[in-house]
């Protein structure tokens, strides 16, 4: 048992952060919330560099990867709050003609809730009868889906989605975005632990930094130790592949990035306030993830079952 | 990230399994929790047999990843604990196997080893709990010998112990932190007072040590004069890191016998009672993945456990303290019964967040050498 990073994928870590620094920083982050939309040109070059084809046999042209690294790209992609389905065109790569290549944008329904429906080329699972809600997150459009309904309605370039070949939904679809929305709350967890602890060495008030008072060491301390434990469940569910250690690692990811985003804004003060300071971004991006893909009160039944 | 256990590995767990499937029916039947002197007995027997099968020294000389495979089977199995002879084998011992001289490791390890001896942890005192620092039991050098006087508290098994770990302070001058050393006392020498103080449990599981002018040779001083703090750090750092990890298996265990119950009794109907254990479980879960990822940290690079410990101690003190609150909650108006076992830890447990430096202490860890936070108040 080694239950440490690999240098190859340690490597990968490195190289996808690099890029992601690249095609995604504050700047493009603070331009893309201004704007709201899905970026074609970052989408593609996310296909290009193999965000969506990780998974798919080399022969198929993909990159031939598993689960553990897929969800060490996931965490990049949470820590820079990187924008759009991510998690369901790469599940649909393979499947879904264009969406490992990144030409196609692919998003699925999920707890009768559909990110993305206007800006998706295509769209998995339930979402008839869709209609738009003002979402609480800037950079995740969302409809809801009243009731139950049949697939969305094909459609051309330009308009509504085009309806999909529904992908088998296995248990095991869905397990995996929710393992994949659970790496990206890890990352998003780390990163406001990150951008809390930097705020903290350099924020001054009587006389002193802030870090260096107990009722915020102890803020910062609490928020580590909550990625930590996401992160090891995340890390390990990817390798099992188990169902109920998936559901676990994503209960733990949604509760992690979801504090760890509160208390990130309260060590920030009136700052973590603002819309200028990216917290609130973090904050809701964290809340759409969890209701996405086994929210709580499911992901708890499934691990309650097993026991 | 791999999750499989090597070959080797695997062989060891068959061994180790085999060995406990034969000699656990015939242990004679356990003490009664409250009787130290009756577990200190039961607790050597037991010693006594690991030893005797090989598997004495798991918690020092075999590779973390046995330990930790050691901790899983013995508990799976049901085996006894460490118990009394936590402090020898988890924190005196392997200091003295680290700091200590030939003649030191000669002495004191083997009798440890064979459940013979057994030590109690004189760290804290009334004024030097979690300002572990502060203390001020004195040790006056005269000759080949140190006169020590003072007093020690929360002194876990002092009424049965054998020999005692003891900071002093040796320089009363010098900055706090380095004029402490580390001595290993023996109970029986002439001024040392035991008074047992009795937990909300009803144990008397720790005691008050009055120290009178004991004489303690200078030859059983562990590390320089003066050097006691770093040396007490190499012992915290295996106390935080390696000592209560078997604990997780513990509560992973007791979690599925609490959902028994409750499917038993009806209580499992209740969603909200179900949530929270399946929450339960899903931390519990991912305390024993951390577990994994901190001991092939350790295994990889060969030193004590660091800071890590710390992140893990935080939540599980925190985790298990609440699955005895659900147990109550699932086990109603027997969660009030002493004569139950989970009554007995649930009150146990309210010591978890306190002992081996607090929550807050623990926090205090994490934020500066983790997250390199400057010292503060």
């Amino acid at each position: 048992m080694d239950f440490r990073l690999t240098e190859d994928q340690r490597a990968l870590r490195k190289g996808v952060r690099e890029l992601l620094a690249r095609l995604f920083g504050r700047e493009a982050l603070r331009a893309a919330v201004d704007s709201g939309g899905l970026d074609r040109e970052l989408w593609r070059e996310l296909g290009a560099a193999g965000f969506f084809a990780l998974r798919l046999p080399e022969e198929e042209g993909g990159v031939g990867l598993g689960l553990p690294e897929a969800v060490l790209l996931f965490e990049e992609a949470g820590r820079v709050l990187l924008p759009g389905p991510l998690v369901a065109t790469h599940v649909a790569a393979g499947a879904v003609p264009g969406a490992a290549e990144g030409a196609v944008v692919v998003t699925s329904a999920s707890e009768g809730l559909v990110p993305w429906l206007d800006e998706a080329d295509v769209v998995l699972g339930e979402a008839e009868g869709a209609v738009p809600v003002r979402s609480v997150d800037p950079l995740t459009p969302l409809h809801k889906v009243p009731g139950t309904g049949g697939c969305a309605h094909p459609s051309p370039e330009g308009g509504p989605p085009r309806r999909a070949e529904r992908l088998p939904t296995t248990v095991s679809t869905e397990a995996v975005s929710a393992l994949l929305a659970a790496a990206e709350q890890v990352g998003s967890a780390g990163r406001t632990t990150d951008m809390a602890v930097a705020y903290a060495r350099e924020r001054e008030q009587f006389g002193q930094v802030i870090g260096g008072f107990q009722a915020v060491k102890h803020l910062c301390a609490g928020m580590l130790v909550r990625a930590e434990l996401a992160r090891a469940a995340v890390r390990a569910a990817a390798v099992t592949a188990d169902p109920v250690e998936i559901a676990g690692a994503k209960l733990l990811a949604d509760e992690a990035a979801t504090a760890n985003a509160r208390d990130c804004l309260q060590v920030h003060g009136g700052m973590g306030f603002t819309w200028e300071a990216d917290v609130h971004l973090h904050l809701k991006r964290a809340w759409v993830r969890a209701e996405l893909w086994l929210p709580a009160a499911r992901a708890e039944e499934v691990v309650a079952a097993r026991l | 990230m791999d999750l499989a256990y090597s070959a080797e590995e695997e062989e060891f767990r068959a061994r180790l399994r085999a060995w406990l499937a034969v000699v656990l029916p015939a242990l004679p039947p356990r003490p009664d929790p409250l009787d130290w002197p009756a577990r200190r007995a039961y607790d050597c027997g037991w010693q006594r047999r690991l030893h005797d099968a090989g598997y004495a020294d798991v918690h020092w000389d075999a590779s973390p990843t046995q330990r930790l495979i050691f901790l899983e089977e013995t508990e799976l199995a049901g085996a006894p604990y460490v118990g009394a002879n936590f402090v020898g084998l988890l924190h005196a011992g392997p200091t003295i196997a680290a700091e200590g001289t030939a003649a030191q490791r000669e002495r004191w390890l083997p009798p440890v080893l064979r459940g013979d001896e057994v030590w109690c942890q004189g760290f804290s005192e009334p004024g030097a709990g979690s300002d572990l620092a502060s203390l001020r039991t004195k040790a006056v050098r005269d000759g080949d010998a140190y006169v020590v006087s003072g007093q020690k508290i929360w002194t876990s098994h002092a009424e049965v112990a054998d020999w005692c770990e003891l900071l002093v302070r040796t320089d009363p001058t010098a900055p706090r932190h380095r004029g402490i050393s580390w001595l290993a006392m023996p109970m029986d020498a002439p001024g040392v007072t035991v008074r047992p103080l009795r937990t909300l449990a009803g144990s008397t599981e720790f005691a008050e040590v009055f120290l009178d002018e004991v004489r303690v040779p200078v030859a059983n001083r562990v590390g320089d004069e003066n050097d006691g703090w770093r040396v007490t750090m190499v012992t915290l750092s295996f106390e935080r890191g390696t000592a209560f990890v078997g604990e997780v298996v513990a509560c992973r265990r007791l979690l599925g016998e609490l959902a028994r119950t409750a499917r038993e009794n009806g209580t499992w109907d209740d969603p909200v009672l179900r949530r929270r254990l399946g929450r339960l479980s899903a931390e519990f879960q991912a305390l024993w993945r951390l577990t994994q990822a901190n001991i092939s940290e350790a295994q990889a690079t060969g030193g004590v456990p660091g800071a890590g410990g710390s992140v893990f101690k935080l939540h599980y003190s925190h985790a298990r303290q609440e699955l005895y609150e659900a147990a109550a909650t699932v086990l109603g108006p027997d969660a009030l019964d002493l004569g139950r076992d989970w009554t007995l830890d649930r009150l146990s447990s309210l010591s978890y967040t306190i002992a081996a430096g607090t929550s807050q202490i623990q926090r205090n860890i994490v934020a500066e050498r983790i997250l390199g936070l400057p010292k503060g108040r």
